[in-house]
């Protein structure tokens, strides 16, 4: 993978940051976008804009087109068998929520959700008010010590009472990538549906959502170099049909009537209201652009930089490691000796190193590694070994600036 | 903006040897408070009698700039009359806006007006002022000025 030419895609990049070269390692809580992707928004409204689905004009039919085409390309990027599948959403969290609103009616107190404490927020408060609503029992996987799911122990908390499963693909915070296929298998033994939360996972390594066999597969546009704004619900055809929409209005309905109204088929009858057209499109563009790179490619690069920074930084005196030490995907979660990761973040700053400090969303994964807030870089497509040399330099600079041991 | 301006020498001084780190016998009020966008927490609690702060403890976990203004906000407040308390509460606020406008009355202080500089450390710095602001004048908005 030629990482020179793909910065050169990235204009963001080439920038200073109090006077030093920027080292954007903070890609897990929002890609760069290459050109190729503000290239193809630009085509769009200079071009192309129209609303979807309504026009009978040459723009409106491009819009539709370009629209549709990006849903298209999104399916057959994750392995999904229709375009059918593919529910535009604003982000990972709409994705949750719609799922959360839509599907558990048919839940009640004998009923069990089971999720893991490495849940990022957003697929965690979502299904704690789904309890609280429906009045049935959350769950929650156990973990090794390492922050592995202990599939030993794990049919023991599935049973059929079991009604969902829902559990990151890859953690923000312990990079470990979890047996989604296995875990929805055992599942699915119970009768469970499953719903892998993806934010983590699509943008590093090429996912079959056909392959894992979930039932819902979610997933954001900006953490895979597309805009903010456009977000994913897959989900089995079955799955999907039993999603009662929770927008109602324009866009999602067949016939409307003073009385009563009838919904479009799947998708439209989930995407209420005119949606982010450009969103999508770019979304499709980040599509076109990963995939001319190549997704093993980007794996690998990602793998290799990982690993690289678990060995920079384990060999640095003061550093704690949070997580495995081995199957990251694309971050690593440390603190440097009792130096609080807010103070590190602005020193970091100052040398022109991007991190991110704090709770990371996972305040209960936070209660369980025992600290209160972690730091956290990073990686993706256009980030070097050299970047991480910086990062473990400015490290060394934040020890000595604090005077810790 | 150096890091200087910000890691003042006062600065972790109070963050290594916090002062008034501890809780009190028998405080009037206690505000217990946890800041969102870090996880930081402080409970501040409070001694007042006959209008007078008499006592003032702070325990809790955070960055250095959130600890050392906790320390250096309890030493300001001790002993002084909850008007004056509210008075430097307000000077505070404003001082990290940029707005110092008596140098004197801030006394040690003066130490975290540098932070002002770092827009997304006001926050830390204003922290415990926030949990005296909820103890001393509950009814007022934060930039009541
Ligand atoms: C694992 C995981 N799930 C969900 C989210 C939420 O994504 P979004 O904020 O785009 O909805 C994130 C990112 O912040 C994440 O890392």
């Amino acid at each position: 993978m030629d990482t020179a030419a793909i910065r050169s895609d990235f204009p963001i990049l080439h920038q200073t940051v109090n006077g030093k070269p920027l080292a954007y390692l903070d890609s897990a809580a929002t890609a760069q976008k290459p050109r190729q992707v503000l290239d193809a928004l630009n085509q769009y409204y200079l071009h192309d804009n129209a609303n979807v689905h309504r026009a009978v004009h040459a723009l409106g039919e491009r819009a539709t087109l370009a629209y549709e085409g990006a849903r298209a390309k999104t399916a057959r990027f994750i392995g999904a068998p229709h375009a059918r599948q593919i529910v535009f959403t604003r982000n990972t969290t709409e994705a949750v929520n719609l799922v959360a609103y839509s599907w558990t009616d048919r839940l009640t107190p004998d009923d069990e959700i089971l999720i893991t404490p490495m849940e990022h927020h957003s697929n965690m408060v979502p299904w704690q008010q789904t309890a609280l609503r429906q009045g049935c029992r959350l769950r929650y996987m156990p973990l090794r010590p390492d922050g592995n799911i202990d599939m030993q122990k794990l049919p023991e908390y599935l049973s059929p009472r079991t009604k969902l499963v829902a559990l990151t693909h890859v953690s923000n915070v312990l990079g470990v990538t979890n047996p989604v296929a296995e875990i929805t298998a055992l599942a699915h033994q119970v009768g469970a549906r499953v719903l892998i939360d993806g934010a983590q996972g699509v943008p590093h390594f090429k996912v079959d959502v056909t392959a894992i066999d979930c039932d819902f597969y979610v997933f954001s546009g900006h953490k895979m170099c597309a805009p903010t704004g456009i977000g994913v619900l897959y989900g089995k055809l079955e799955a999907l049909e039993e999603l009662t929409p929770f927008l109602y209005g324009g866009e999602m309905i067949a016939t409307v009537s003073l009385e009563a109204s009838t919904w479009k088929e799947l998708p439209w009858r989930l995407e209420a209201g005119t949606p982010n057209i450009s969103g999508a499109i770019g979304l499709g563009a980040a599509v076109d652009y990963l995939e001319s790179i190549g997704m093993d490619a980007i794996k690998a690069h990602g793998d290799a930089l990982t690993a690289y920074a678990l060995e920079v930084l384990s060999a640095m005196p003061g550093v704690t490691i949070y997580g495995p030490l081995t199957g990251r995907t694309g971050l690593v979660t440390f603190n440097l000796a009792d130096i609080h990761p807010h103070d590190v973040s602005t020193v970091l700053d100052q040398e022109g190193v991007a991190i991110r400090a704090g709770h990371h969303c996972c305040q209960p994964l936070m209660r369980w590694l025992d600290v209160p807030a972690t730091v956290r870089a990073s990686f993706y497509l256009y980030n070097t070994a050299a970047e991480v040399d910086m990062l473990a330099q400015a490290l060394e600079r934040t020890r000595e600036f604090f005077g810790a041991r | 903006m150096a890091l200087d301006d910000l890691y003042r020498e006062v600065i972790m001084d109070h963050y290594r040897s916090p002062r008034n780190y501890g809780s009190l016998d028998n405080p009037t009020h206690t505000i217990s408070l946890t800041n969102p966008f870090c996880g930081d927490e402080i409970i501040l609690e409070l001694q007042v009698s006959d209008g007078v702060v008499s006592a003032a403890k702070f325990t809790g976990r955070g960055c250095s700039i959130s600890q050392a203004s906790a320390s250096l906000m309890t030493e300001a407040i001790i002993g002084k009359p909850v008007d004056d308390a509210v008075a430097m509460m307000r000077g505070f606020r404003r001082m990290m806006r940029g707005q110092l406008e008596n140098e004197e009355e801030m006394g040690d202080l003066v130490a975290l007006a540098g932070v002002g500089k770092f827009p997304v450390r006001v926050k830390c710095a204003v922290f415990p002022w926030e949990a005296l602001r909820q103890a001393l004048t509950p009814e007022q908005l934060p930039d009541d000025d």
